[in-house]
């Protein structure tokens, strides 16, 4: 497949992600919307993984390690975001049980 | 259309469709399971390209580990409701309208870039293949996975102590 397809894919999980973090006030959708952003740019790195690799055989340049630094970068993208997942999680609990409520709406009071 | 190109095709519809539905259904347990498929999708495409190192550890970590923990904490709160009191038609219009630009202006930005002709490799190349993957990984990288396997520990000393009580 041309590289374009994987590009415009990968936009639109991303503006789908934007749109949700803007449009919802549930605050675990919102955590849920940054993790289709994650992924967003993890097909993307991956399909320009792939993307190196076809170059390098057809050019016969020297790529280092056969486009295997992108998934690389991929993995530990998963390892953040599973360590921000868990210590937000956390944080989400927490602000529930102060406020009963996971509506980021009610946050505005912080800034008194 | 050959074999793989309906695959393309199905796997991205059903990616952005999913997508779709995460951020528009009311119920957070539906969001939930539409954001399952949506990474059930994207393991797919990752296997279509060959990284299947890639696509297992997706489904293990985020549909298995972090979407558990996600229902588990939906149920925990008994949100399995519609738990949106406050509805303001003009926030989610302007969130759209929002959101709907940015991608507009980046379609418009890469549609004349110069990769017409670039395509991916599809089906073959072995290196997504863990032996690879783990060569590259503890020989060049071994520094950052160190300092994840920190970061780990520090998330979960970091999640503990916030979910304490008191």
């Amino acid at each position: 497949m041309p590289i374009n397809y994987y590009i415009f894919t990968a936009l639109a999980l991303f503006s789908i992600g934007v749109i949700g973090v803007l449009t919802r006030r549930n605050a675990i959708i919102i955590f849920m919307c940054i993790e289709l952003m994650l992924n967003a740019v993890n097909l993307l790195l991956v399909a320009f993984s792939k993307l190196h690799l076809a170059d390098m055989g057809n050019a016969g340049a020297k790529v280092l390690n056969n486009g295997t630094d992108a998934q690389l970068f991929v993995f530990f993208i998963m390892v953040v975001a599973a360590a921000e997942v868990t210590v937000g999680l956390a944080i989400i609990v927490m602000m529930y049980r102060n406020t009963h409520s996971v509506d980021v709406n009610f946050l505005n009071r912080l800034k008194n | 259309m050959n074999i793989t190109q309906i695959l393309f095709w199905f796997l991205t519809l059903m990616a952005l469709g999913s997508a779709l539905m995460v951020i528009t259904s009311k119920n957070p347990v539906y969001s939930v399971l539409f954001l399952i498929a949506t990474f059930f999708a994207i393991s797919g495409h990752y296997i279509l390209l060959n990284a299947q190192f890639l696509a297992v550890v997706n489904l293990i970590v985020y549909a298995g580990a972090i979407m558990v923990l996600f229902l588990f904490v939906i149920m925990l709160m008994n949100l399995n409701t519609e738990t949106e009191p406050q509805k303001n038609k003009w926030l989610k219009f302007a969130g759209t309208i929002a959101g709907g630009c940015l991608l507009l202006v980046m379609v418009a930005a890469l549609k004349d870039a110069n990769t017409k002709s670039a395509m991916v490799m599809m089906k073959e190349g072995d290196s997504g293949l863990i032996q690879n993957l783990g060569k590259t990984l503890f020989n060049q990288y071994v520094v950052p996975f160190e300092i994840s396997s920190v970061l780990f520990l520090s998330a979960m000393v970091g999640a503990v102590v916030l979910g304490k009580k008191e």
